[in-house]
């Protein structure tokens, strides 16, 4: 893969590693992390076009403490890559106050990725239109992806009071969440 | 009395009310996961649980009798389990149905709920993971009898 990369990439923008399942995986430093996803995307030698998932990985105690994972997709064909094939990229993220930029602009799927991203491992995504959780309740406290949240609470079960709201506040809320969606 | 043509039978008020009230549970369509196919199996015509008049799944809570709690609770579903139990009118019973429901069977993490009688109150139990339709059907028969218990006017 190195091969294939280092005509397109400028030197120093990413590292090749032997990963133990044989995927071809690069190591990418935050800083240049979009630039080299966009032209991954665009090169007319590469065009790894689909982006299939992100996630990321808890190494705690090691430090850097994170590494988020990209999962690049090419799917091949005359002129879009020849041969299909996968690429992993990685970001390596401190344990302090972690976070990567939004690739929203470059693939609209980040989108809920990226708030799974934050919702599961605390990793915070700049420029994210919209970084609600996305899988544990909204109220939730602490981010169970990492290795050091516990298996087992011990929390009361939040039932919660039903609402009570006027016809307008209703209203409002429909109109907002309407607006929310149209957004995402 | 001897002249009249007609059978007669007497009992009480409350031995009535149960009587109606047992003969027809009807459950709510609600169905968290895996068990809820066992509970769909109850309700077909093989195991048919129209036998003790408990066939009709209702859509709607306002019309249910009974909510069987079939599948793992998580801690942000629990808020909307604990919202249809409210919506569900008097009288009202839960079956807890499974290891998940009951005690949180091998989901022992911080997502699921350990035990929905934590959010609602339970009647019956029916262990099994899942519990095959028999044992719905026997826990629903076990409710049928508490019913039969139950005073009007405590």
């Amino acid at each position: 893969m190195s091969e294939l990369l280092a005509p397109h990439l400028p030197a120093g923008s990413f590292e090749a590693v032997h990963a133990a399942d044989g995927m071809p995986t690069v190591y990418v430093p935050r800083e240049v992390l979009v630039e080299t996803l966009r032209t991954l995307r665009d090169d007319p030698a590469l065009r790894f076009t689909f982006l299939a998932d992100i996630t990321a990985v808890d190494y705690i105690p090691r430090e850097p403490r994170f590494e988020v994972v990209y999962l690049l997709a090419c799917l091949g064909g005359p002129g879009n890559g020849d041969t299909p094939k996968r690429l992993r990229v990685k970001v390596r993220l401190p344990g302090q106050d972690p976070s990567v930029p939004s690739i929203i602009h470059l693939w609209p799927a980040a989108n809920w990725a990226e708030r799974e991203l934050w919702d599961m491992f605390g990793i915070r995504v700049d420029g994210h239109p919209d970084l609600r959780r996305i899988l544990m309740p909204e109220d939730w406290e602490g981010h169970p992806g990492r290795r050091d949240y516990p298996v087992q609470i011990k929390d009361k079960v939040k039932t919660y009071e039903p609402l009570q709201v006027s016809a307008e506040e209703f209203a409002q809320g429909i109109q907002s969440s309407r607006d929310r969606s149209l957004r995402d | 009395m001897s002249d009249l043509e007609i059978p007669v039978l007497t009992t009480s008020v409350e031995k009535m009310v149960n009587w109606a009230r047992r003969s027809s549970i009807w459950p709510v369509t609600f169905g968290l996961a895996c068990c809820a196919i066992e509970m769909m199996a109850m309700s077909a015509g093989r195991y048919d649980v129209a036998r003790f008049g408990a066939e009709v799944f209702r859509g709607s809570p306002r019309q249910s009798d009974l909510m069987i709690v079939a599948g793992r609770l998580s801690r942000k579903m629990a808020p909307v389990l604990r919202r249809i139990y409210d919506q569900m009118p008097e009288p009202k019973y839960v079956i807890s149905m499974g290891a998940c429901a009951s005690v949180g069977g091998v989901f022992d993490n911080y997502a699921i709920v350990q035990g929905v009688d934590q959010v609602v109150p339970v009647d019956v139990f029916v262990p099994g993971c899942p519990p095959r339709p028999e044992a719905l059907i026997y826990g629903i028969i076990q409710l049928q009898r508490k019913i039969d218990t139950m005073k009007l006017y405590a």
